[in-house]
């Protein structure tokens, strides 16, 4: 008896498996004998996820920016009164470090300060040579690992005994975070408008090839086909439409960045200092990104225009 | 079918209390003129269209109410001619054929197998490749019943299947029927042609308004009026 179940259920999966079998090729070859209408699904995927990726890149890009901004902005500036004996300056150094997100605290010297000036002055240091007696104070630099956190840490080192000023770049900073905010939610916003007009586009799209062979799917019910087996074919062919238009927009996008990146990336930076993203890094997830949206669009947008036409 | 009664939701009645009881293997002529309710007759076996009343048995199966999954599994016992052909114009006359037998899952050794026995059986073997549009009415009809009774359906329901066809073409049509008819397969036919269910001389069923006023062995297709 359990022979038998076992020899039953074998023959289930072997029927299901050739269903299945079935379907998949069935989309493969709809797909090549509707190359017509499909051509204006992938054209659409294509073109959809082209303009997702530039927006892409530009949101990666800027953040690139912000963050390279926030690593050479992480530093406070703590300007000592002059002559503070040895206690006082360990006191100092160790209340700091004990505050929250701090990386490090290192002290300088005014002699360092006046060497790193003269460096920064380069050409012009040798006006410093003139100077009588060093003006600059000493100084300890704190690394912090969020800028965000600054501003209370600041508050913190102005309250000890010995400082003379806290120096850091809180309004640029903060405009920065702002800037930076503001184009993420536009991206986002921007990309969440283009996924849902590409859905829209595309299941209009497969709408059209739907209806086109609405008396297909009509003998096929009348031939005694599932649901599922006649939706399977035409979701497999969305998929497939959608698969085609991501590669297509992967190379076209990879490319094309890469041209860009390798002609105005010097340039670029001399005007915005910063960087544009590499797009060697960028490539996989552009793939992932836009795989996944190419067939989820693809399958969706089927099964949307689909769901119309099985009530018979 | 017992009292079988069909009211549409617009509340036209299309049948009132139909009674027929089809035997294994009977060939049975539907005839009545247009409206007279052959067609609904025949969604309601298709399970296109639901009964309002009575009671549908289809191979020992009570089919009367059955939820929108199953249809599919009905459909499959009952094969189905149309008057248009109603072939896949995307694919060739074998894989028309084939595509029966595949949805269900036949393993591709059995239709490697079926198919050209059929073809061959409607006299199509030459015609395996083509396309419907490149073959003429008849040929497209003998198609389509080969597609109908691959799977070998218990009843084969035909809507005026020789209603596009020429006399000569829709006698063959006639023959390819009978042909099946006598392997035992049970058919239902709806037509209008007289001649046809004149020469046949099998079980006429007659529709009239939705009524069923008629239901003859051997008969004709209108009461003979004898030769004055």
């Amino acid at each position: 008896m359990e022979e038998w179940y076992e020899m039953k259920r074998r023959v289930v999966i072997a029927l299901k498996f050739r269903i299945f079998k079935n379907i998949i090729k069935q989309g493969f070859q709809s797909m090549w004998r509707n190359r017509g209408m499909g051509l204006a699904s992938v054209t659409s995927i294509s073109a959809v996820l082209m303009i997702l990726g530039v927006v892409l890149i530009l949101i990666l890009s800027i953040n690139n920016a912000v963050l390279d901004t926030k690593l050479k902005f992480d530093e406070i500036e703590v300007f000592l009164e002059d002559d503070l004996s040895s206690e006082v300056l360990d006191s100092i150094e160790d209340s700091v470090k004990g505050y929250p997100g701090v990386i490090s605290i290192m002290f300088r010297s005014k002699e360092q300060a006046l060497q790193i000036m003269k460096e920064d002055w380069a050409d012009e240091g040798y006006l410093l040579e003139g100077l009588e007696e060093n003006p600059l104070p000493d100084s300890y630099i704190i690394k912090v690992n969020d800028i965000v956190l600054a501003d209370k840490l600041v508050n913190n080192v102005k309250a000890l005994d010995g400082i003379e000023e806290v120096k850091y770049y809180k309004d640029v900073i903060d405009k920065l975070l702002i800037f930076a905010g503001y184009i993420q939610f536009a991206g986002i916003a921007i990309i969440g408008i283009l996924v849902f007009v590409s859905i829209f586009i595309i299941s209009n799209t497969i709408k059209v090839a739907v209806s086109a062979r609405r008396r297909e799917i009509n003998i096929m019910k009348y031939v005694g086909a599932t649901n599922g087996y006649i939706r399977g074919p035409f979701i497999m062919e969305g998929l497939l439409f959608g698969v085609i238009g991501a590669i297509i927009a992967i190379v076209v996008v990879y490319f094309g960045y890469d041209y860009f990146f390798n002609s105005m990336n010097e340039k670029l930076y001399a005007i915005f200092t910063f960087y544009l993203v590499d797009p060697k890094i960028i490539f996989a997830d552009i793939a992932i990104i836009f795989g996944t949206i190419g067939a989820g669009i693809g399958a969706l947008g089927s099964m949307i225009s689909l769901k119309r036409f099985l009530n018979v | 079918m017992t009292n079988i009664a069909k009211e549409y939701r617009n509340g036209v009645i299309a049948l009132y209390d139909i009674n027929i009881d089809i035997h294994k293997g009977e060939f049975v002529f539907l005839v009545g003129s247009s409206g007279a309710g052959k067609s609904t007759l025949i969604k309601l076996i298709l399970k296109e269209e639901g009964i309002t009343r009575g009671k549908l048995i289809l191979d020992d199966m009570d089919i009367t109410r059955v939820p929108n999954r199953r249809i599919p599994y009905i459909r499959r016992k009952v094969g189905v001619v149309f008057q248009d052909f109603r072939l896949l114009p995307n694919k060739t006359v074998y894989e028309n054929v084939a595509f029966a037998m595949e949805i269900i899952g036949a393993r591709p050794r059995e239709i490697r197998r079926r198919v050209p026995t059929i073809l061959s059986m409607v006299s199509l073997s030459k015609k395996a490749s083509s396309f419907p549009d490149q073959l003429s009415g008849g040929e497209q009809q003998r198609v389509s019943i080969a597609r109908s009774i691959v799977n070998n359906p218990p009843v084969l329901i035909a809507d005026e299947p020789t209603g596009n066809l020429d006399p000569d073409t829709a006698a063959e049509i006639m023959r390819v029927l009978m042909d099946i008819n006598n392997r035992g397969t049970t058919i239902i036919m709806a037509t209008h042609a007289k001649e046809i269910v004149n020469t046949m001389k099998k079980r006429v069923i007659a529709l009239e308004n939705g009524r069923m006023v008629r239901d003859e062995e051997k008969g004709g297709y209108s009461i003979e009026i004898p030769n004055l």
